[in-house]
C-alpha cells in the first residue's frame, strides 16, 4: 500500500483534486487526453451518438452525442490478453469530478508500479450509461441497440473485472456498493467479498443499499433492518435496470460493481487517499487472479454486506409458490379428464355432446380466441406507446414522455375493457368445460413463465408470483364478480408496479405522498421503456408481451359466461 | 569537420554501393549455375541469396558490410591503429582464418515513447557439414547441444523464440526481430527426411529440455505447415512446405530458467563480453523481453561454393522509462543491466555497441557519453539509420577507467503515438459462450502505395471456424484475397490453418472477420484453470513494405541526383513480419466443483454401503443363549459373593 506512504504523491493527488473542484464536466476531452498521455497511458477516444425514442425527462436528454476517453496502462511483459477496467462517469451537470480526479491519480500511481499482470483501462465515459453502452459495444464489436459509435482503436484483451466509481460529493463518509445490473444480473459474490474485506482492512464505513450493517442479528430491530436491506435488493433487482455503470458489463460476463461515495452526514470522513488505497488494494487482488471470478455464487441476495442468502435458500420459497400452480393445473386436468359426473338430480353440468376432448373446431376456437386477443393486446401495449407518441403530442397538450406513458396506461386499461368473450360469437354460450381448459392453459402458461423468469431474475419472478399466483389459483367464473374483479385489478402487474414504487420509497425511508408517488410511477414506466430501447433490458417486453396477456387470460376467465 | 566527414561518407557510400553491385552480379551468376532456386527476390544480397521474402536479414547483412567499410576509414583518417579482426564477408578470401567465427553486438535505440530498446545479437559461424555420415565431434565455438540436434534431426533451419510481453508497434515502431508472445518454433527439415512428424515430435521434446521450456506441449493439435508465410531464410532450394513445421505456444511464460540455458550456448557464457550484461533480474524488470535462437545455413564467401552454419542468438529487451527512471530521463548501461563492460569476449572476432542516433544528429534528443568518433550507417527496416559505434575490441573504448558505462541523458519524453506503415490488431467480438467472431485489423498507413500482405491464422480446433463467414473488407468494400489456403481442423487432431494474400489499399484499414463456435470439450481436456480461458496464437502478417527511404523521392540529401530517380530495388521495399496479440477465449466450462461434490457424495454412499456389507460378511454370528432366569441370576450373584464359580 504505497499510496499514502509517499508524501509527494499524496500532495500531487490532493492538488489534482483541488484543481478538479472547479467543474470540469461537460467532458474536457482534450484536457483528459493530454493528462492521461502525460501519465504514460495509451489514450484513445470513442465518439458516439444516440437519439432516444422519446425525451428522457429525468436526465433531460434526447439527442445524445458524446465522447468516451480511455487510457490503457499496458502491463509490462503482458501479452494484452487480459484487462481490468476502472471507470468514472462524467457528464455535464453531474458532479463526479472527484471520481475523475481519483481515477487520474490512480492512473499515475499505477503507472509507476511493476507488478501489473493485466492491462488496466481507465475509462471516463460521458452520459453515464449511454456512454458505457457505446464503449462496451465498441469494445466487443456488437450492436444490440442500434447506437452509433466509432470503432475503438486500442484494446486490452478480455476484460476480467471492472469497477465504476461515483463520488457525488466532496465529503465522503461512507462507500456504498451497488451490485444490481441489467436484467437483474449480479456479479460474482467474491467481488462483494473483496470490497468488504478491504473496507474492513482500511477501516472505511461501507454499506449496501445505503444501509449500514448492524451487529444485533438476533434482536427484532436488527432482523427487520436486515430484511429491509434485502427487500431493497429484491426491488432493485426486480426492476431489471442497471443501477450503476457497472450494470452493462455483466452481459459480457465481466464481473463488475459500482462504488458510490456517499455523504451521509456522519462525523467520520473518508478522504480521497483512503478510497485510493481501497481501490489499489482491490485492483492488486484482481490483478493477481489466475482465472475469472467463478468460485463463488452468482445468485444471491444480501441482507448485509457480510451475509448473503444463497439460491439454495430462496429458491424453495419460489418453488412452493409455483407448486400451487402445478397442483391447480393437476386438479383441473383431473376434473377435465374424468367423465362428466351426474349430479344428484340426474342433470349433467356439461352437455354430453361436447365430451371431454376437443372434438370440434369451436372448442379450439373458444380456447384460441382469448389467447390470441390477449396477446395482441400485449403486442399493442409493447408497440403503440412509442409509435403513437407523435400523434398523441399533436392531439393532446402533453409532452412526448407523457404521451408515451399515458398511451401505455390507456392501452393497458383498454385491454381490460376489450370484449374477450368473442367465443360466444363463434360458439354461443361459454361452457363450463371451456373455462376449465382455458384456465388449465393459463395456469401452466403462468407456471412456465414465472419459472423461467425466476431462473433469470429471481426477484422479478418472486414478486410476480406473489401477486399472480393467488389470482391464478382462485379465479373462476363463479366467484363474486365485483369483488374478484377488484382484487384482480389490484394484483395486476401495473398495480404491482405502483405498490412497488411506494414500498421502495418506504424501504428507503423516503416516504412520499400519493401525488408524488403517481408521478414517480409514471416516470418509472417511461424509464422502463427507455431501458429496454437503450440497453436492451428485458423487463418491459416481458411484462407487456407475456405477463400482461397471461393476466388477461385470468381476467377473461372471471368474466366467462 | 562534420561536413567533411559527411561528404567523405557519402563518397564511401557510393563506392560501397558500386562494389556491392559488381559483387552481386558475380554472385548471381554463380547462383544460377549452382542452385536451382526458382525465385530470387534479392539477388543483390550477399549472404542470404535464396531468401524469398526475407528482406530484413539481408538488410542486416548489408549493414555489416557498411559498418566494416566505413568504420575502418575514419580510424585510418584519424591515424588510429586498425585491428586486424577478420571480417567474414569483406575480408579477402586469401587470408587464412579459423573455420568458426564469433561476433557479438549490442544495439541500443532510444524509442519514440522514451523507452530504451536494447538488442543483443550473437553470431557464430561454423564451416562444417552436420549432415554427413561421420558425426561432427569437435566443437569449439558452436554449442555442442545444438550441433547434435542439427545432425540427429536433419534440421535445415531452426528458429525458436521465447517472448514475454507484446511488442507495442504503435509506440515503439518495428522491432529488429519480431516475435509473438510466448514461444514460437519453426523448423525446416532436410528433404531427405522421411518421417517428418515423428522427428518433429522428438525435436520439440529435445528442445524442451535444452531450453527448459514446455515445448513438449507442441503436438499435432497446434502444429501447422504454412504454405507461404515462412520461407527458408538461409540458402537452400527446398520450398516444399511438407518439410516445414510451425507451432506457437502463446501461453508459455518466459523467465530466468529459459534465459540461463540460452546464455550457456554462448562461447563466453556470461563471463565476458556483452553477455556480462545479461543479468536476469534486470532483464525481466522490463516492458518486453524476447530471446531467440536462429540456425540456418549461409554462404561462406561471396562465391557461395561452401556453406557454413550460422547460429544467431538474439535478445531484445525494452526498458521502461517510467518504472525505474524516477522522473529523470537518464540511462546508463549500469542502470539498465547493473553491470558495466570491461572487455570483449576474447574469442569474438568483433564486438561492438551501436547506438541509434538518427533522430539525434545535433544532440537535440539526448546526450551520449562517452562520445565516439565512429559512425555507421545502415538501412534498417526501410529507413536509413545512423549509429554511433563502440568497438569493444579496442582498448581505447574503455578509457582510463577500464570500464565502459554508456550514459544517455534524454531531453524529451512521451511523444505521441507512431503511425507505423503496417500494423495489426486482433480481438474477439461478441458475447456469450456459444459463438463469437474473430476480427483482425490490418492498417496500411502508407499515404499512396498499396502492398500485399500474407496473413497466417492458426486457430485451435475447439474454436470451430465457420469459413463461409469469412469477410475481408477495406474502406467499406469487399476485398477479395488473391490466394487462400485453408486447411480445416480435425477435432483433437489438427488446428485450422488459414493463409491469405490480401492487398492492402493505401491509407486504409482492412478488416478480416471470421465467426466461430465454441466447442464443448471433454472433461479431461480442460486445463487445470479452465476459467482463465483458452489461448489462440497470434496471427502472423508477412509483407514487403514500401520503404521510407524510397518514399522521399523529393529529398535527395546525401545522394547524387542520378541515383535517385528510379527507386533502387534494394531499398524500395523491406520485409516486415507483424504478429498480432494472442487471444484469450472463454469456452463453455462446466462447474468442476460438481464432480467433486459427486465424488464426495458417492464416496460417502459407497463407504456406508460397503462398510455395512463388509461388516455383514466378516462378522461371525453366534447364537446368543437366552438370558438366564431371574432366580439363576440372583443365585449367581450370591455364588460370586461367596467366591464359588457361577452355574
Amino acid at each position: 500500500m504505497g499510496l499514502l506512504s509517499d508524501p509527494n504523491r499524496r500532495r500531487a493527488l490532493i492538488s489534482l483534486l483541488t484543481r478538479l473542484n472547479t467543474p470540469i464536466c461537460g467532458m474536457p476531452v482534450e484536457w483528459l487526453m493530454k493528462t492521461m498521455q502525460a501519465k504514460g497511458l495509451e489514450v484513445f477516444t470513442q465518439r458516439f451518438s444516440r437519439t432516444l425514442p422519446f425525451p428522457d425527462e429525468n436526465k433531460e436528454r434526447y439527442m445524445v452525442r458524446g465522447t468516451n476517453v480511455y487510457g490503457i496502462l499496458r502491463a509490462p511483459r503482458a501479452p494484452r490478453t487480459e484487462a481490468l477496467v476502472l471507470s468514472a462517469p462524467c457528464s455535464p451537470g453531474d458532479n463526479n469530478n472527484q471520481a475523475v480526479g481519483l481515477l487520474l491519480g490512480l492512473a499515475e500511481y499505477f503507472r509507476n508500479q511493476i507488478y501489473w499482470a493485466k492491462d488496466i483501462i481507465f475509462l471516463v465515459n460521458e452520459h453515464d450509461l449511454i456512454g458505457m453502452q457505446a464503449w462496451l459495444e465498441g469494445y466487443h464489436h456488437t450492436n444490440t441497440t442500434g447506437m452509433d459509435w466509432s470503432p475503438l482503436q486500442g484494446r486490452g484483451g478480455s476484460i476480467q473485472a471492472a469497477l465504476s466509481l461515483e463520488l457525488s460529493s466532496d465529503i465522503i463518509t461512507s462507500l456504498d456498493l451497488v451490485l444490481e445490473g441489467l436484467n437483474g444480473q449480479l456479479p460474482n459474490l467474491d467481488l462483494a467479498n473483496l470490497f468488504y474485506a478491504f473496507c474492513q482492512k482500511i477501516g472505511v464505513l461501507c454499506t449496501i443499499q445505503g444501509k449500514l450493517q448492524r451487529n444485533d442479528w438476533d434482536s427484532v430491530s436488527g432482523y427487520s433492518h436486515a430484511v429491509q436491506t434485502m427487500m431493497l435488493m429484491v426491488m432493485k433487482q426486480a426492476s431489471g435496470r442497471p443501477w450503476g455503470d457497472h450494470g452493462l458489463f455483466l452481459r459480457y460476463h465481466i464481473e463488475a460493481a459500482t462504488i458510490k461515495g456517499v455523504n451521509s452526514f456522519r462525523q467520520y470522513k473518508t478522504d480521497a487517499t483512503t478510497i485510493g488505497r481501497l481501490l489499489e488494494g482491490m485492483y492488486r487482488k484482481l490483478n493477481n487472479l489466475l482465472e475469472r471470478l467463478h468460485q463463488s455464487y452468482f445468485f444471491y441476495l444480501m441482507p448485509s454486506l457480510s451475509h448473503f442468502v444463497s439460491i439454495g435458500y430462496y429458491m424453495p420459497a419460489f418453488g412452493l409458490l409455483a407448486v400451487i400452480l402445478l397442483l391447480r393445473a393437476l386438479d383441473l386436468w383431473v376434473q377435465l379428464s374424468t367423465p362428466p359426473q351426474r349430479t344428484e338430480d340426474g342433470v349433467t353440468d356439461i352437455e354430453p355432446v361436447r365430451g371431454t376432448h376437443f372434438k370440434t373446431v369451436a372448442d379450439l376456437l373458444s380456447l384460441l380466441t382469448p389467447l390470441v386477443i390477449s396477446h395482441l393486446t400485449g403486442v399493442a401495449l409493447y408497440m403503440l406507446p412509442i409509435r403513437f407518441q407523435e400523434m398523441a403530442v399533436e392531439h393532446f397538450p402533453v409532452s412526448e414522455t407523457e404521451a408515451v406513458v399515458l398511451t401505455a396506461i390507456a392501452v393497458y386499461t383498454a385491454g381490460l375493457a376489450l370484449p374477450h368473450n368473442t367465443h360466444r360469437l363463434l360458439s354461443g354460450e361459454g361452457t363450463e368445460q371451456g373455462w376449465r381448459v382455458l384456465k388449465l392453459v393459463a395456469v401452466l402458461y403462468l407456471a412456465v413463465l414465472l419459472g423461467c423468469t425466476a431462473l433469470i431474475n429471481f426477484s422479478l419472478g418472486f414478486i410476480l408470483a406473489l401477486t399472480l399466483v393467488p389470482v391464478a389459483a382462485f379465479v373462476t367464473p363463479h366467484v363474486p364478480k365485483v369483488l374478484s374483479a377488484f382484487i384482480l385489478v389490484i394484483l395486476s402487474p401495473a398495480c404491482t408496479l405502483l405498490f412497488s414504487v411506494f414500498f421502495f420509497q418506504e424501504l428507503q425511508e423516503m416516504p412520499i405522498s400519493f401525488q408524488d408517488g403517481w408521478l414517480l410511477f409514471l416516470s418509472v414506466i417511461s424509464q422502463g421503456i427507455l431501458d429496454h430501447s437503450l440497453y436492451g433490458s428485458l423487463v418491459y417486453p416481458l411484462i407487456t408481451l407475456l405477463v400482461y396477456p397471461c393476466w388477461l387470460l385470468f381476467w377473461n376467465i372471471l368474466f366467462w359466461n | 569537420m562534420a561536413a567533411h566527414r559527411c561528404s567523405f561518407s557519402a563518397v564511401l557510400f557510393a563506392l560501397w554501393g558500386l562494389s556491392l553491385l559488381t559483387v552481386a552480379r558475380g554472385q548471381e551468376a554463380t547462383l544460377e549455375g549452382n542452385d536451382r532456386t526458382a525465385v530470387v527476390d534479392n539477388p543483390e544480397s550477399v549472404a542470404g541469396a535464396a531468401e524469398q521474402a526475407a528482406g530484413q536479414p539481408a538488410a542486416e547483412d548489408r549493414r555489416w558490410e557498411a559498418t566494416a567499410v566505413e568504420e575502418v576509414s575514419p580510424t585510418e583518417a584519424g591515424g588510429g591503429s586498425d585491428s586486424p579482426a577478420p571480417k567474414p564477408a569483406a575480408s579477402p578470401p586469401s587470408v587464412p582464418r579459423p573455420k568458426d567465427d564469433f561476433q557479438e553486438e549490442l544495439v541500443i535505440r532510444p524509442l519514440h515513447s522514451g523507452d530504451i530498446y536494447t538488442s543483443f545479437q550473437f553470431r557464430t559461424l561454423w564451416e562444417t557439414d552436420f549432415t554427413r555420415e561421420n558425426k561432427v565431434s569437435h566443437y569449439r565455438l558452436f554449442p555442442k547441444s545444438l550441433g547434435q540436434v542439427i545432425s540427429k534431426f536433419s534440421v535445415r533451419e531452426l528458429h525458436i523464440s521465447f517472448t514475454q510481453g507484446y511488442w507495442r508497434t504503435m509506440q515503439w515502431g518495428q522491432p529488429y526481430l519480431p516475435s509473438p508472445p510466448g514461444a514460437e518454433l519453426w523448423v525446416w527439415f532436410q528433404d531427405s527426411l522421411t518421417d517428418v512428424d515423428g522427428t518433429w515430435k522428438e525435436l520439440t521434446n529435445v528442445l524442451s529440455g535444452i531450453f527448459c521450456a514446455s515445448l513438449n506441449f507442441i503436438d499435432s493439435t497446434n502444429t501447422v505447415q504454412p504454405s507461404a508465410s515462412f520461407k527458408p531464410l538461409g540458402i537452400g532450394n527446398v520450398t516444399d512446405h511438407r518439410f516445414l513445421r510451425y507451432a506457437t505456444l502463446p501461453r508459455e511464460i518466459v523467465c530466468t530458467e529459459n534465459l540461463t540455458p540460452w546464455k550457456k550456448l554462448l562461447p563466453c557464457g556470461s563471463k565476458a563480453g556483452l553477455a556480462v550484461l545479461l543479468k536476469s533480474e534486470k532483464l525481466f524488470h522490463s516492458s518486453f523481453h524476447s530471446q531467440a535462437v536462429h540456425i540456418r545455413p549461409v554462404c561462406k564467401d561471396d562465391q557461395c561454393k561452401t556453406t557454413s552454419w550460422e547460429l544467431r542468438q538474439t535478445l531484445n529487451v525494452v526498458f521502461d522509462l517510467h518504472n525505474s527512471g524516477q522522473g529523470k530521463n537518464e540511462w546508463s548501461l549500469f542502470k539498465m543491466f547493473s553491470r558495466t563492460l570491461t572487455e570483449a569476449c576474447p574469442v569474438a572476432s568483433s564486438s561492438k555497441i551501436y547506438i541509434d542516433i538518427t533522430d539525434n544528429s545535433q544532440g537535440e534528443q539526448f546526450e551520449l557519453s562517452p562520445a565516439t568518433p565512429l559512425l555507421s550507417q545502415a538501412v534498417v527496416l526501410g529507413d536509413r539509420r545512423t549509429f554511433s559505434v563502440y568497438d569493444l575490441t579496442q582498448q581505447i573504448t574503455f578509457g582510463t577507467m577500464r570500464s565502459l558505462n554508456l550514459l544517455i541523458r534524454g531531453k524529451s519524453s512521451q511523444g505521441d503515438m507512431l503511425r507505423p506503415l503496417l500494423h495489426a490488431e486482433r480481438y474477439v467480438a461478441g458475447y456469450g459462450l456459444q459463438t463469437g467472431e474473430i476480427h483482425t485489423l490490418m492498417y496500411n498507413n502508407h499515404p499512396y502505395r498499396s502492398f500485399p500482405v500474407l496473413l497466417l491464422d492458426s486457430v485451435p480446433w475447439y474454436l470451430r471456424l465457420y469459413i463461409h463467414t469469412l469477410t475481408v473488407t477495406s474502406k467499406g468494400k469487399d476485398n477479395k484475397p488473391s490466394y487462400i489456403h485453408y486447411q480445416p481442423s480435425k477435432d483433437r487432431v489438427r488446428p485450422h490453418l488459414l493463409e491469405m494474400l490480401v492487398q492492402l489499399p493505401p491509407n486504409s484499414v482492412t478488416e478480416v472477420t471470421l465467426q466461430f463456435e465454441r466447442a464443448l470439450l471433454k472433461w479431461t481436456e480442460y486445463t487445470p484453470d479452465p476459467n482463465h480461458g483458452f489461448y489462440v496464437g497470434s496471427s502472423v502478417i508477412s509483407s514487403l513494405v514500401p520503404s521510407i527511404v524510397a518514399m522521399d523521392t523529393n529529398n535527395s540529401r546525401e545522394r547524387p541526383l542520378f541515383s535517385s530517380f528510379f527507386p533502387s530495388k534494394e531499398e524500395s521495399s523491406y520485409f516486415v513480419r507483424v504478429y498480432t496479440e494472442p487471444l484469450l477465449v472463454n469456452l463453455p466450462t462446466p462447474d468442476f466443483s460438481m464432480p467433486y461434490n459427486v465424488i464426495c457424495l458417492t464416496c460417502t454412499v459407497v463407504a456406508v454401503g460397503y462398510g455395512s456389507l463388509y461388516n455383514l460378511l466378516t462378522r461371525s454370528f453366534q447364537i446368543e443363549e437366552p438370558s438366564p432366569g431371574l432366580a439363576k441370576r440372583i443365585a449367581n450373584i450370591i455364588r460370586k459373593m461367596r467366591g464359588v464359580p457361577p452355574l
